[in-house]
């Protein structure tokens, strides 16, 4: 925009144009206070429509039934009773748990399975290697449509279809996301130091536990978080695999809460805003508890595309 | 995969043996007007979503870049919805475009516009999903920011010497140097939205349908279908062509967009 305003780093721009060069900060300080200004109010309007349906949500939820609709963004009048209604109403706690069941062991088995894989492909050099990556790649491609049915009958033969094991088992082998991302730190380490290891005698399994999975342990935490929250909210397995309800997860749960005592019901909205909330707290609480890995994660994804 | 393939060749309900039928589910697969509906549905939602996400996300995405400290607060207000789980988002949005009492018709009288039907009126369905789709474009952001932070300074500073305008940078420094960003959001997000279910189904079907009340054909997107037919109808082998059908398409719009994407997209020296 301006360059007046701006001191010109000679030192800089005769230096030849790497990818290596310095990084533009996110602030640079460069421009007009009111340019910034301008940037910053139009953030701040953009961030209130984002915002918004979460506030209404809230509110809503704990306003008594006739009011769930009414204008304004204040809960009032206030009926916190919503929430032990909707908890009584609905086996809420036993969904919740389920849902903590479920995601933590399909997290678990993502990023072991992973892992392990990931450090394979990193560690072991042997003909075909590439071919093979690339293979694990390509399933990123397929369509989860694709693979639903065949997996479904795989399960059914199995004998496992309305028990929560298909929820989180398939994860035992791996997943290209996964693989693809460890694979980058496992690579990023030196590997002199396994070598040394070899000749002091350590295991294939010693190298990867002692020494490869504790110093990848930011990356794992990446993968842990990211299948947690890709559990935590599927619909479409439990609604494949589930049909006991004492065996639902929240969003299963919740799609029956819906079809309860909204349309299909009395129109009971409060219910169904009170179990909403329900479900979303624990992805906030761990959004902001692992703000750092989620960031980290989507932006190296975009990064190696 | 295999299986899958076999399967479409068959008529299976999974309580009796598969019975080949040859191309029969491909041909009632053209012929089904369901099915043409569903896919129509979701290419229309696709080329209004992808398009809206990009641009949205990268406008806000260059904002971020220029607004310092406050970044790291703005990130993590736009990243929230992704977080909130998708049959939370359809519940919330089924509200939210209500006809008379949703926040959104009412903010949009305000404004004197009196608002359209969203969920019943079956022109305004589609246009009312891909609303609540851009709520959720938080991590096309956070790709979109990341790359914007990757571009080297210097590049900017050759440019100002060069007396480039503001659009000029945007044109021939920012672009060029996100394409491969750019490319990998076009794709990502393309396969994503051809395979909407989630949110839509929470909205559309499960009792809502069986009750009568709405006639789903309109918010009927081609993966739904498929669900249907596979899980609620037990037409395993029709449902596995319908699933072979997507892969193809997906496929074939992929391979597309890798070849013109391998005409804009500049890779810097590749360290990997």
């Amino acid at each position: 925009m301006t360059t007046t305003s701006r001191p010109v780093g000679v030192g800089t721009v005769v230096a030849p144009v790497t990818a290596s060069g310095p990084v533009g900060r996110p602030d640079d300080g460069r421009r007009p206070r009111w340019q910034r200004i301008l940037f910053v109010l139009a953030l701040v309007a953009a961030a209130v429509v984002f915002l918004l349906p979460f506030v209404w949500l809230v509110s809503a939820s704990l306003r008594p039934r006739e009011y769930v609709f009414a204008p304004g963004f204040l809960p009032m009048p206030f009926a916190p009773d919503n929430y032990a209604e909707a908890w009584h109403a609905m086996p809420l706690f036993t969904w919740l748990f389920n849902s903590v069941v479920v995601g933590v062991a399909a997290a678990v088995t993502a990023t072991l399975s992973s892992a392990w894989v990931a450090f394979g492909f990193a560690y072991f050099r042997f003909p075909g290697r590439n071919l093979l990556f690339g293979l694990v790649l390509a399933t990123m491609m397929l369509p989860f449509a694709v693979t639903m049915i065949p997996t479904y009958l795989i399960w059914n033969r199995l004998g496992l279809v309305d028990t929560q094991v298909p929820l989180w088992a398939g994860n035992l082998f791996g997943s290209a996301f996964y693989i693809f991302l460890l694979r980058q730190f496992f690579l990023s380490l030196p590997r002199e130091y396994f070598e040394a290891a070899r000749v002091d005698g350590a295991s294939y399994p010693q190298l990867f536990w002692r020494m490869a999975f504790p110093l990848v342990r930011p990356a794992l935490l990446v993968a842990f978080v990211f299948e947690f929250k890709a559990s935590w909210t599927d619909l479409v397995k439990p609604l494949i695999y589930l049909r006991d309800e004492q065996l639902y997860t929240l969003p299963r749960g919740l799609k029956v809460i819906l079809d309860r005592f909204g349309y299909g019901g009395e129109q009971q909205w409060e219910i169904v805003l009170a179990g909403s909330v329900i479900a979303t707290v624990p992805m906030i609480v761990l959004f902001f508890l692992a703000q750092r890995h989620f960031v980290e994660g989507i932006a190296t994804t975009g990064r190696k595309g | 995969m295999i299986a899958s393939l076999w399967l479409s060749f068959t008529e299976y309900d999974v309580i009796n043996a598969p019975r080949l039928t040859g191309l029969d589910n491909y041909r009632q697969l053209v012929s089904d007007p369901q099915v043409a509906r569903s896919l129509g549905n979701t290419v229309y939602y696709t080329a209004l979503h992808v398009p809206l996400v990009m641009a949205l996300s990268l406008g806000l995405a260059l904002l971020l870049k220029r607004v310092g400290r406050l970044q790291g607060f703005f990130r993590t207000v736009f990243y929230l919805p992704v977080m909130t789980p998708a049959v939370a988002v359809g519940i919330l949005f089924l509200l939210l475009l209500n006809t008379q009492d949703g926040l959104i018709n009412r903010g949009l009288a305000l404004v004197g516009i009196d608002g359209p039907s969203w969920t019943t009126d079956p022109g305004w369905v589609m246009p009312g999903i891909v609303l609540m789709s851009l709520w959720s474009l938080g991590s096309t952001v956070i790709i979109y920011l990341a790359a914007l932070q990757n571009v080297p300074r210097d590049l900017y500073e050759a440019a100002d010497l060069d007396g480039a305008g503001a659009w000029a940078r945007f044109r021939h420094v920012t672009l060029p140097m996100i394409s491969g960003s750019l490319f990998f959001t076009l794709i990502v997000n393309t396969i994503a939205s051809l395979q909407m279910f989630t949110e839509v189904y929470t909205m559309y079907f499960g009792n809502r349908q069986t009750a009568g009340s709405f006639n789903s054909d309109a918010a009927s997107f081609y993966v739904i279908h498929l669900f249907r037919e596979a899980f609620q109808f037990l037409h395993m082998g029709f449902a596995s062509a319908m699933a072979w059908l997507l892969f193809l398409i997906i496929l074939a719009i992929t391979l597309v967009q890798v070849k013109l994407g391998n005409r804009f997209v500049y890779y810097e020296g590749e360290d990997r």
